[in-house]
């Protein structure tokens, strides 16, 4: 298999395989998560009230635990994705990378390895810990995906290194053939429907930014600061109240970067897709149904992962499912690519 | 291959090579001492709370929050440096696509590496010094650049439409 097949069907994998993580995690461990650190929180109030330093250290040991299980599995589900999107960028960009093609195989390997080895990585470091490690604070699974991390920076070196060698004028090899440019009904779909996610997903960001985010900083440790001060003063009812808020106020910040973040990612993703429609072997109306699902579900998934403040879980239930919608519709362009291959090597073989 | 997709695929190779870097050396030496600090500071806040020492529970609580205005913002740095990078590369591959004359196109390659360079910049120049106006001033304005760049490239597809 060719450099640019590798990249392509390693990247649709690791994208469909990092959100099918990040929706499961969604659905079986976020609200769950934030709710257990809420109850740690004022665990840790409540045993300041009471004058316990070694119950607020406990409840703060639980909290910490909590958010590095979250924190680990947000990351898996980033890193995995966007090493994905990386790998489709590095597809497209292999026609002018002038190297052997034997070399060019190796550093997509190398890629797809180093793309595997970071989720993995990432992921085992809440339950690795420090179990063995001659470190102080970085455990073995962070080597792992620091190492991991490492092999994508070598792997975008050589490529670099081929682009280098191609403009240079350099080369002496035989490349693929440049991105075919069908001007099918597909690609622009896929492409205006990118860019437009990815720029709604700015002006959203850029929105948040300028009139929220401060506000929000100053507000946590408003909040913190009054949980502390009604712990001083045992105020059961009070401290119940800021720690609500406290939870209330996270759920909002997560909800925005989430909406921010999501529209751009399935923008970018809208934009790769688009240059390898020509290689989706499968009937312009079966290409039509999944860009529309991957359309629709790259706009459900952010409008309505914001409108969980307002609807609560129910959105989050409709944002769960724009993304599901996401996943088929790539693994039904994965299928396509897949025929696309098979009938190369069917050519090659007769 | 043109001039402006060069820029965009050169820029956004060293562009996300160099959030690569930043993220591996951060992850290394700086990500679990903060996330450490950070939690040090919310537990030491409660404890002094817990001996009823109200004064330091506040500073343990003002230093948490600006811990974690840093940690944001150092985040915020890797992740945007790499998502632009690769934004700027997928439009190096399509950008003859962009409807406008070579020159135009040209400004505007420019304009998406100089605003995705600076935007970022600016956030982090925030955690040197919190309030000042310059680094706000960069950030505000690489944005600014990013987005208007955007808008003028999805024009320029749906000319092309």
């Amino acid at each position: 298999m060719s450099a640019p097949r590798l990249l392509i069907f390693g990247g649709i994998a690791l994208i469909a395989g990092g959100m099918l993580f990040g929706d499961i995690f969604a659905v079986f461990v976020l609200h769950q998560n934030g709710g257990r650190t809420g109850e740690a929180l004022l665990a840790a109030a409540q045993a300041a009230a009471v004058q316990d330093p070694a119950g607020v250290r406990a409840a703060f040991t639980r909290i910490g635990g909590l958010l590095q299980d979250r924190g680990t599995k947000v990351d898996t589900h980033v890193h995995m994705t966007d090493a994905g999107y990386l790998a489709l960028l590095l597809a497209l960009v292999q026609p002018y990378v002038a190297l052997p093609s034997q070399r060019k195989k190796r550093l997509a390997k190398l890629f797809l390895l180093g793309g595997v080895l970071l989720p993995v990585g990432i992921f085992l470091i809440h339950y690795v810990g420090l179990a063995h490690s001659p470190f102080s604070v970085i455990g073995w699974a962070s080597v792992l995906a620091d190492s991991a991390g490492a092999l994508l920076i070598i792997a975008l070196l050589g490529e670099a290194w081929g682009l280098w060698k191609y403009f240079r004028r350099s080369r002496a090899y035989a490349l693929e053939p440049e991105v075919i440019a069908d001007n099918s009904w597909s690609q622009h779909a896929l492409l205006s429907g990118g860019t437009l996610l990815v720029l709604l997903g700015f002006l959203y960001g850029a929105w948040y930014a300028a009139f929220d985010l401060y506000p929000q900083e100053k507000q946590e440790t408003a909040i913190l600061t009054s949980l502390a001060d009604q712990s001083a003063s045992d105020n059961t009812p009070a401290m119940n109240q800021a720690v609500n808020d406290y939870g209330t106020l996270a759920g909002a910040k997560a909800v925005y970067i989430a909406a921010h973040s999501h529209a751009i990612e399935f923008g970018l993703l809208a934009m790769l897709l688009s240059f390898i429609q020509p290689y989706v072997y499968l009937s312009e109306v079966w290409k039509r149904c999944w860009i529309l699902v991957l359309l629709a579900g790259a706009i459900i998934l952010p409008v309505f992962v914001l409108l969980e403040l307002k609807l609560g879980l129910v959105a989050g239930g409709i944002a769960d499912a724009g993304g599901l919608m996401v996943i088929i519709a790539l693994i039904g362009m994965l299928v396509g690519v897949l025929r696309y291959t098979g009938r190369l090597d069917a050519g090659v073989a007769e | 291959m043109n001039r402006s997709r060069k820029l965009l695929v050169f820029g956004g190779l060293a562009l996300a090579t160099i959030g690569m870097g930043y993220g591996l050396y951060y992850a290394l030496f700086t990500e679990h001492q903060t996330l450490d600090g950070m939690g040090a500071a919310l537990a030491t806040a409660f404890v002094r709370t817990a001996q009823r020492n109200l004064p330091q529970a506040h500073a343990a609580i003002d230093a948490f929050g600006r811990a974690k205005y840093t940690y944001v913002r150092q985040v915020d740095l890797h992740s945007h440096w790499i998502g632009l990078a690769m934004l700027m590369i997928v439009f190096g591959v399509v950008f003859d696509r962009v409807d406008f004359k070579e020159g135009t196109r040209c400004w505007l390659a420019l304009a998406l590496l100089a605003g995705s360079v600076l935007f970022p910049l600016g956030v982090i120049f925030e955690t040197a010094s919190p309030g000042a106006w310059f680094p706000s001033a960069l950030a505000v304005a690489g944005s600014a650049v990013v987005t208007l760049a955007l808008a003028a490239v999805a024009w320029g597809f749906a000319r092309a439409w």
